[in-house]
């Protein structure tokens, strides 16, 4: 059997950031914590990948736990990143359990269509409702920890080890739920999903819970970029964000739970250079990347890796 | 209600507008399966190609009656140049590939598009509302409407009815009916299959051109034009069924008045009404009003 060197992996990591953090500016810091929470995002929706379901309405996930963390923040003056996280997580997940009975029977370019459809209603919703500050969001407080608010030159690196810690610990989830039956099905539905049938597994109930895991861990993702960013807007539910979250997907692969955050984060130092070095064709530069990852690297970023391992 | 005629006129001058902007993307996708997210770059590319001719035309005094003929032949420029480089040069060596791999290239070339035109014509709003205002207005129970909206009607009804044609009673309409039944079968039998994917796609970013060119005049042309367009043109599409030429003008039709209902109405809920249909429809035929099904394959 091979070795798992997953594990391995994310506790370097971890240490990396707790260590490396130390000696990061700040605004490296911030750019960080953005990438580990677009690729909590990312994480959940490679699952969906794997069983050949691309979502283009992951931002609605993404924009309930971001606005679910707001709200606590803004209701009950809840600061702490933990509680928010834990929040957004919950309240993602009810609503894709409830979405998931229509979704889970839709496939391919009809699954893109309806999850879009669905981030669109909610887009549609907050952009009109004034309690949520319709089109200009509002702000959130400075992030805590444990009910304990850091100094304000603390704050980036406290919330970046806490983002680093959730983040690897739900790719750990991950990866031990890809180990169990239900999580190596996706694969088998992506071939040919009559033939999973046949075998006895439902379809269905296997899309049903890998929609409701890729919906939690966006809600995360989007409650910890709330509380990183300290600003939330309903552009965060629109379709562009989503097609960030495909684009970032497709760049990584998912050939690791650990190609998520490495995606989120070379997409994150590309788009920082692109948008200081040409302000007005940066979009350009990241379509031209994502045409360049097509066309050369149709197995995504993570094959080099594991090209380079074979040879 | 008194409000029921103004409702039913915006409706129909909002659906004319819709089937404009969509018919091109279902036209595409039911040819070539290829959902086409540069849609909404045809889009902005014609709406600035208009303002920036038209404007011109006007500027050295010429006839402003021939500005709709300026109008139209800005879009037919901006798909000509553009579209045939975009499928010679880039998505022909995609048709081999998944059908959402392809939604990610247009994607791609939406995001550079949207860079490109910023460089061609910077970021400063364009105005000509000459052509808008130009034909006057008439009145609907008490509102006044330029009669500009009744080009809009007119060009909508003029492209469904000569689309129509062309599928159901020329030559070049059967064989395309025979190469989107199937491709293969067709290249064998000797249809120039490349070429029909080409004038295709021109034809479908044509008319998105068009859908831009023609709204330019109604206001005023800033980057990020393009974006809301093609969700908006996706919701149309998909609640008529993907590749239906009738499903698309019924599609527009829904949404135009139902927009139009809302906003007389109850403006809060416009977005939201709008996407709550395409869900809906989806909800209950995936395959839109008009599609058919596909039997699963083993």
């Amino acid at each position: 059997m091979k070795p798992d060197h997953t594990p391995a992996i994310l506790a370097t990591i971890l240490a990396a950031v707790v260590v490396g953090g130390l000696a990061l500016p700040q605004w490296a810091l911030f750019i960080l914590t953005i990438a580990w929470a677009q690729g909590l995002v990312v994480l959940g929706l490679s699952l969906l990948i794997r069983a050949g379901l691309v979502s283009f309405g992951q931002a609605l996930f993404y924009c309930i736990g971001a606005y679910t963390a707001g709200g606590l923040a803004r209701a009950f003056g809840i600061g702490d990143i933990f509680v928010q996280m834990v929040a957004g997580t919950v309240a993602a997940a009810l609503v894709a359990f409830v979405l998931g009975f229509l979704l889970a029977r839709y496939r391919g370019i009809f699954f893109g269509l309806l999850s879009l459809a669905l981030s669109m209603i909610f887009y549609g919703l907050i952009v009109k409702s004034e309690a949520l500050g319709s089109t200009d969001g509002f702000n959130l407080l400075p992030s805590a920890l444990f009910g304990i608010r850091p100094a304000a030159a603390w704050v980036r690196y406290a919330v970046a080890v806490a983002a680093t810690c959730a983040a690897l610990g739900a790719a750990l989830l991950v990866h031990r739920y890809l180990k169990t039956p239900l999580g190596q099905l996706a694969p088998a539905i992506k071939d040919n999903e009559i033939r999973v049938e046949y075998m006895g597994a439902s379809v269905r109930y296997a899309i049903h819970v890998n929609y409701v895991i890729a919906a939690a861990l966006a809600g995360a993702g989007g409650a910890l970029t709330a509380t990183t960013v300290g600003h939330i807007d309903p552009e965060m539910s629109y379709w562009t964000t989503s097609g960030e979250f495909v684009f970032i997907a497709i760049l990584a692969g998912s050939g690791s739970v650990v190609a998520p955050f490495l995606g989120a984060l070379i997409f994150g130092v590309i788009r920082t250079y692109a948008f200081e070095q040409s302000p007005y064709t940066w979009q350009m530069s990241m379509g031209i990347a994502l045409l360049l990852a097509i066309v050369f690297l149709p197995d995504s970023l993570w094959s080099l890796f594991r090209r380079r391992k074979g040879a | 209600m008194s409000q029921l005629g103004p409702v039913f006129v915006d409706g129909v001058i909002y659906s004319a507008w819709l089937f404009i902007a969509a018919v091109g993307l279902t036209l595409v996708y039911g040819v070539m399966k290829i959902l086409n997210v540069t849609h909404g770059s045809f889009y902005a590319l014609g709406a600035y190609a208009g303002a920036s001719l038209t404007g011109a035309w006007l500027a050295k005094g010429y006839a402003p009656m021939l500005s709709y003929a300026v109008l139209f032949g800005g879009a037919v420029l901006v798909a000509l140049v553009v579209a045939p480089v975009i499928e010679r040069g880039l998505l022909r060596f995609m048709y081999a590939k998944d059908e959402v791999v392809i939604l990610l290239v247009t994607y791609a070339l939406f995001l550079i598009l949207e860079d490109v035109i910023k460089l061609v014509w910077g970021v400063n709003p364009y105005f000509v509302a000459e052509p808008y205002a130009l034909l006057g207005s008439f009145e609907v129970g008490g509102l006044k409407y330029p009669t500009y909206n009744l080009i809009l009607v007119g060009l909508a009804l003029a492209l469904a009815g000569g689309l129509a044609w062309v599928l159901r009673a020329t030559r070049v309409g059967k064989l395309l009916l025979a190469v989107i039944h199937d491709p293969e079968m067709s290249r064998a039998l000797g249809v120039n299959v490349d070429r029909f994917y080409l004038v295709t796609f021109t034809l479908g970013c044509f008319l998105a051109a068009l859908g831009g060119s023609f709204t330019a005049p109604t206001v005023s042309v800033v980057p990020g034009l393009g974006v809301d367009v093609i969700v908006l043109s996706f919701a149309v599409v998909v609640i008529g069924g993907l590749g239906s030429l009738p499903g698309a003008a019924l599609g527009a039709v829904i949404v135009g008045l139902v927009r139009s209902a809302s906003v007389h109405y109850l403006p809060q809920v416009e977005l939201f009404v709008i996407y709550s249909v395409m869900a809906l429809v989806l909800a209950f035929r995936p395959r839109g009003l008009f599609g058919l099904a596909e039997p699963r394959k083993i």
